[in-house]
């Protein structure tokens, strides 16, 4: 082998960079298709635009629950006793601390729209269900109250509420 | 081989791990100091190139199956998902569609370079064998997959090939129907093609593995045939051979992207776009073009049970090659006369592929036998004869004597490898009959590789849609929300809210438990404008109107030579719109003596002639807002476009991802070229 001079070596070593550069890029923007096809297609994301629910067959006392871009949504009629207890809990004692009227639309206390999977592991929680009046998950415990909290059980953070608004008195639109 | 390894790790980990498991050393002697010739040519790139087609297929495909269904009346369907809606879901489909075909270019290539240089010979019979094994798992492997779409040449490809085994006498019928796993190609039949289709590649690879093994056992062989003697004969494959290979892997991989981004369907069939209808043959049937050659001596030879014999054995013959050639000079550079015969030979094997896409019909059944004679003379008699009676050139005392091939021959592999291609396509384009006059080739504002659809022409289209074919097609892939996405008409979401909001959609069942109507919305699919297609069959005098969504793929017409070779150049891909525009055009008064039936219109451009739709649209019948002529020729036009553009809506999107693609590739090959240079440099 011939011996190279230090100037052949530098513009060598360019070449070799460059071109390892470039076909680094080529490799990642490779990864890119490859990645994204994972990602909601979009028939996906059009079939997750907002639906409407009908409030006005669902009596007091009563819970549904419709399907929102697969998720299960709960809405409950709540009655006065299920109202006055999420009311007068004591937020101290909680380990998500958040008032009830901040769960609910001003004025529609009776109407709590929540999304019906536990924060613990996902599993879906029976209504009317456990130790207060709310609702309690099979899967490992979780208890929550008539507003949907987490009081006590694995469960780290409240049920969540989806993003909904009154169309009219008998209506809402999720999503 | 590469022997003792010489790797010595010196990071402490991988030291710990060398002493467990050598695999380190494994892979530092089978690809960094595995000696290989000096004086290989880019000939011999086409065994990476196909290492990385196999990768490359496997990934897109194993990505492709997270988005299919294999269900016969799903399959058609999910593809089509994919093509839409599924994101880049078109790029990994036309990757893997078109990396089936580059998959064959280049193992065609690599055989008949073992072929030339006389690779199979002692010790290398294993090396060969495992390679013809490899090529008839690849062949069932793409015959597998060619039926999962679930078209029409899906559905009748699977039939006719399952009906190979038929032949086979006592057995035949009970053998088809256990392979069908029905009486009749079926869903049974998809499901377990689709299992198998996955299944193989990865056998493939399994054997690729046992191929490279063989090969690292033996030692390349190299264009003079002879075995190396010195060091001075052989470098390292590490960065000798891997530079090549990389500049030749990435060269070929423009070509790949030609295809992929440019003419997606060229080597395809339009037949493939229309939905699997047991109860309709093609017209013209034909396999995909890397199988011709066989589909030609199948049906050179008029008995059934002979016929699938010599298409196995002209095969399985490929096998014995090391002894039917009983010459002890390997390369052809040293044989004269093997030269001849070996070039001969390429030739008969693309004639045969040109008549395998012939209608089976006078002279070229008679040309098929003599080429298929010939095929089998040339491994039965000519080889075996040769060895005995050639005089061959002396041979060079060792490799360092020859130099190294040209860039050059790239430039042929290649060149060879496109007009092998092309050459089935001209055979088909030409086997139809001559009475339908091509469409003539209008100006599209999306050909070309920086072609745009037109959104004006866009939305006029769709007006017409609207308006007209809306009556009696439907557009069933086609969503009201795709109105409003990019590379379309341009409508805004609330302009296609608007829209939707104008179908009744059927919905339900309710709570009272009834079936609906209700206002469209953006997510739901145009409504087809009959129930049923019993009920359309009735209305439309007995045929049913087909669906619009993939139309202008659907159709094509025939090219013929030469033209089919600058359409591959030209990315002429507009076949579709052409045919349709001429289509609607097209109505005339019958010739004389030509009886119409009752409810049938003569059409010039249709195959047959008579046609059940009648003149479809009148001059003044649609008016535009933009003040374009309410004409025919500005009609057939647009509605052709909007077509187009349902049947590829991410057409824009491809051509502007192409031109990225292409570049970067040039940019990359060009770099891999002189990085190779470079390397090559102190070897030479």
């Amino acid at each position: 082998m011939t011996t190279v001079s230090a100037t052949e070596h530098t513009r060598r070593d360019f070449l070799y960079i460059a071109t390892g550069a470039v076909g680094a890029v080529g490799a990642a923007a490779v990864l890119v298709p490859l990645v994204t096809q994972m990602n909601p297609d979009a028939s996906t994301i059009a079939a997750g635009a907002p639906i409407e629910v009908d409030l006005a067959p669902i009596t007091e006392g009563q819970v549904i629950k419709v399907f929102w871009r697969g998720k299960p949504i709960f809405v409950g009629h709540r009655t006065k006793k299920e109202i006055d207890e999420a009311r007068k809990a004591d937020l101290s004692k909680l380990k998500d601390p958040q008032a009830d009227q901040k769960r609910v639309k001003e004025g529609k206390d009776q109407w709590l729209v929540l999304v019906g999977i536990c924060t613990h592991l996902g599993c879906i929680p029976l209504a009317h269900a456990g130790k207060y009046d709310g609702f309690f998950c099979p899967c490992h415990g979780s208890q929550y109250d008539s507003s949907g909290r987490i009081v006590e059980g694995p469960a780290p953070y409240n049920l969540p509420l989806p993003p909904y608004e009154f169309l009219s008195d008998t209506k809402i639109r999720i999503g | 081989m590469s022997g003792q390894s010489t790797y010595q790790p010196q990071n402490p980990v991988m030291k710990w791990i060398e002493r467990r498991l050598p695999i380190g050393g494994l892979i530092h002697s089978s690809f960094v100091a595995y000696p290989t010739p000096r004086n290989l040519n880019y000939w011999w790139t086409f065994g990476g190139i196909l290492s990385f087609l196999l990768g490359a297929q496997i990934i897109t495909g194993i990505v492709l199956v997270m988005h299919y269904t294999p269900h016969a009346d799903m399959a058609f369907k999910s593809v089509e998902h994919i093509m839409r809606d599924v994101n880049y879901g078109w790029l990994l489909r036309y990757l893997h569609s078109n990396g089936a075909s580059m998959f064959f270019v280049a193992v065609y290539i690599h055989m008949f370079r073992g072929m030339y240089y006389g690779s199979y010979k002692e010790p290398r019979e294993l090396l060969w064998i495992l390679g013809v094994i490899l090529y008839l798992l690849m062949m069932a492997t793409g015959f597998l997959g060619y039926t999962l779409p679930w078209g029409q040449m899906s559905f009748w490809g699977a039939t006719v090939i399952t009906n190979f085994f038929s032949a086979i006498p006592g057995v035949g019928e009970a053998v088809v129907t256990w392979l069908w796993g029905g009486y009749s190609v079926g869903n049974p039949t998809l499901q377990r093609f689709f299992s198998l289709h996955y299944l193989l590649p990865f056998v493939i690879a399994g054997v690729v593995v046992l191929h490279i093994w063989a090969l690292h056992v033996v030692g390349q062989n190299n264009p003079t045939g002879i075995e190396p003697q010195t060091e001075k004969d052989v470098v390292r494959f590490t960065p000798y051979a891997t530079s090549k290979d990389s500049f030749m892997m990435v060269a070929f991989c423009i070509v790949y992207a030609w295809f992929v981004f440019y003419t997606p369907n060229f080597l395809g069939h339009a037949d493939n776009y229309v939905p699997a209808n047991p109860a309709v043959t093609p017209t013209h049937i034909v396999p995909e073009w890397y199988y011709l050659p066989f589909y030609a001596i199948l049906r050179a030879i008029p008995s059934k049970l002979l016929g699938v014999t010599a298409l196995v054995g002209s095969i399985v013959i490929l096998a014995f090659l090391p002894w039917l050639d009983t010459s002890k000079v390997r390369s052809a550079r040293y044989r004269p006369l093997y030269r001849q015969f070996f070039w001969l030979f390429v030739l008969v094997c693309i004639g045969l592929g040109w008549l395998g896409a012939k209608p089976a019909e006078g002279g070229y059944v008679t040309a098929a036998r003599i080429l298929t004679f010939y095929y089998f003379a040339h491994f039965i008699i000519i080889l075996p004869l040769l060895g005995k009676f050639e005089k061959a050139k002396p041979l060079p005392k060792s490799i360092s004597e020859s130099v190294l091939g040209k860039a050059g021959a790239a430039v042929a592999v290649l060149a060879i490898a496109l007009s092998v291609l092309m050459l089935p396509k001209a055979a088909i384009a030409q086997g139809h009959e001559h009475d339908t006059p091509a469409p003539p080739q209008l100006k599209w504002s999306f050909s070309g590789p920086f072609g745009k659809y037109d959104q004006a022409q866009l939305q006029r289209g769709f007006k017409i849609y609207r308006e007209v074919c809306a009556t009696c097609h439907s557009l069933e892939y086609i969503s009201f929300r795709n109105l409003a996405e990019p590379g379309g008409p341009g409508y805004s979401s609330a302009q296609a809210a608007t829209v939707a909001a104008e179908y009744k959609i059927k919905d339900g069942p309710n709570d009272a438990g009834d079936m609906f109507e209700r206002p469209g919305r953006l997510a739901d699919a145009f409504p087809k404008p009959f129930a049923n297609d019993a009920i359309a069959r009735a209305t439309y005098g007995g045929s049913v109107p087909p669906d619009l969504s993939v139309m202008a793929k659907a159709r094509t017409y025939e090219r013929g030579f030469p033209q089919f070779v600058f359409d591959m150049f030209t990315q002429y891909q507009e076949q579709g719109p052409d045919y349709i525009a001429a289509l609607i055009k097209g109505y005339e008064d019958a010739p004389k003596g030509m009886q119409m039936p009752s409810g049938m219109s003569y059409n010039k451009y249709f195959s047959g002639h008579m046609i059940g739709m009648p003149p479809p649209l009148q001059a003044g019948q649609v008016t535009f807002d933009d003040g374009s002529p309410t004409t025919i020729d500005q009609y057939s036009q647009d509605i052709s476009a909007f077509l187009m553009w349902t049947a590829e809506p991410h057409l824009n999107e491809r051509k502007r991802l192409g031109f990225q693609v292409m570049i970067f590739l040039i940019v990359l090959s060009g770099l891999l070229y002189f990085t190779k240079k470079k390397v090559w440099a102190d070897a030479h």
